[in-house]
């Protein structure tokens, strides 16, 4: 217990930085793929066939395969293709992919259960196809996705602790270089995993709390 | 570069299989403590879920491998792996059947006292069967979801599917080609599973049906 606490003390600044670098690429994944997704939700079910061949393949590959495969895939396998980027750059493009798979998903879910009337209501007004995209059909069905893709979030917070085999400076791998210097395994990896819990199990209620205002007035 | 995905595939097969049933096993008292009216039991059961899919899988199988040593004797990678992918799963499977039970209408408990049925009866022949019904999507979209967890077992060296192409695609300097299969082999290997479930919700479905 009292070497917990030592080792708290002694590597905690850096587990922190680790820290930081886990919540950017989390931030920047979901910047990215986020809206991308909202495109891939449409291309999927899209009349182009172009369009929907390439919407299908990049949902598919990215929710199919594990998000390790992607992350070495764009590390290891880009160079081959004379793209090299850096380990943080990779990682984020991997982990670009599968926010966008993901949540192409759960937004075409959301999309999906908004009811046809309110469709039928705005052709009725009057207002055209892409107006009623614009201020009908994506509000509200993002509305609906929201608590799901609160907790895909969570998700992709974690997984970006698999970045660590990509050499990202992330909370797993400073824990393990703190661990491979020192022999401190176990309580290193216990403080990491703690920092961890201290964001996910409280974004997790969030997203339970999102879910419970939401769906009060359906 | 074929060869080393298959050389991978019987764990990837494997760890996924053992973590299931490490998972199904161990959530079943988990369930039991979630669904109890002992205050303390249940928080403690609410904490150990919440703290179990709080915490990333892969720093839960550094702890298993780096960090347990009973005596002498350490977790090997397989070990380890598969004991850490079966206890997150159980948290996560303890939610799932957690739901599925609580899906099951009032009223089947309600009859099942009115005919006076036995504990062990109700569980066995009401709510048991409904609740197996309920829970194979859910069941088998998990089981997917952790057919693509194992690979996680390749970052403390068990050569699965992931370990193998990683090591194929350092020699050999060609990465590419590698990964692609390597994520068109999970693909396949998730299809059947998805068709299975889709089966088995089919024809449970008629069961019920009149």
């Amino acid at each position: 217990m009292n070497n917990l606490v030592d080792v708290a003390i002694q590597f905690g600044p850096t587990l922190f930085d680790g820290l930081k670098v886990s919540l950017t690429l989390t931030l920047l994944s979901l910047a990215f793929g986020l809206p991308v997704g909202l495109v891939f939700a449409f291309g999927v079910t899209a009349a182009n066939k172009t369009f929907r061949y390439v919407s299908v393949f990049f949902v598919e590959v990215g929710r199919g395969a594990p998000a390790l495969v992607l992350l070495q895939l764009m590390y290891y396998g880009l160079p081959n293709a004379d793209i090299t980027l850096s380990s943080l750059a990779s990682a984020c493009l991997a982990l670009t992919w599968t926010t966008a798979a993901y949540s192409a998903e759960l937004i075409r879910g959301g999309i999906q259960s908004v009811p046809p009337g309110e469709v039928e209501g705005s052709h009725a007004l009057g207002m055209s196809y892409r107006d009623c995209l614009r201020f009908v059909v994506i509000p509200q069905g993002l509305r609906i996705a929201l608590p799901s893709l609160m907790g895909f979030a969570v998700l992709l917070f974690q997984a970006t602790s698999l970045a660590y085999s990509v050499a990202v400076p992330e909370l797993m791998s400073q824990a393990y270089s703190i661990g491979s210097s020192t022999f401190q395994y176990l309580p290193v990896f216990i403080i990491a995993g703690l920092l961890y819990a201290a964001i996910s199990i409280p974004a997790t209620w969030l997203s339970v709390y999102a879910e419970r205002m939401l769906s009060r007035h359906l | 570069m074929l060869r080393a995905i298959a050389i991978g595939l019987p764990l990837t097969v494997l760890v996924t299989i053992l973590a299931l049933m490490i998972g199904t096993v161990v959530a079943l008292p988990i369930v039991a403590g979630l669904r109890s009216k002992n205050r303390i039991l249940w928080l403690m059961s609410r904490a150990l879920v919440d703290l179990l899919r709080g915490v990333p899988p892969v720093v839960w199988l550094f702890i298993l491998y780096y960090g347990v040593s009973i005596g002498a004797i350490r977790l090997t990678a397989l070990q380890a792996g598969v004991l850490g992918l079966g206890v997150v799963a159980a948290a996560y499977l303890a939610e799932i059947f957690r739901g599925a039970i609580s899906s099951i209408p009032k009223g089947q408990w309600e009859a099942s006292s009115a005919l006076g049925f036995h504990r062990a009866t109700v569980w066995s022949r009401v709510i048991g069967p409904q609740t197996a019904r309920a829970v194979v999507p859910a069941y088998t979209t998990f089981a997917i979801g952790l057919l693509k967890d194992s690979s996680i077992a390749s970052s403390i060296g068990v050569a699965e599917i992931v370990f193998m192409s990683s090591q194929y695609a350092r020699q050999s300097g060609e990465g590419i080609m590698v990964f692609f299969v390597a994520a068109g082999v999970y693909i396949l290997l998730s299809v059947p599973l998805g068709l299975l479930s889709r089966h088995l919700d089919v024809k449970m479905r008629k069961a019920v049906a009149r």
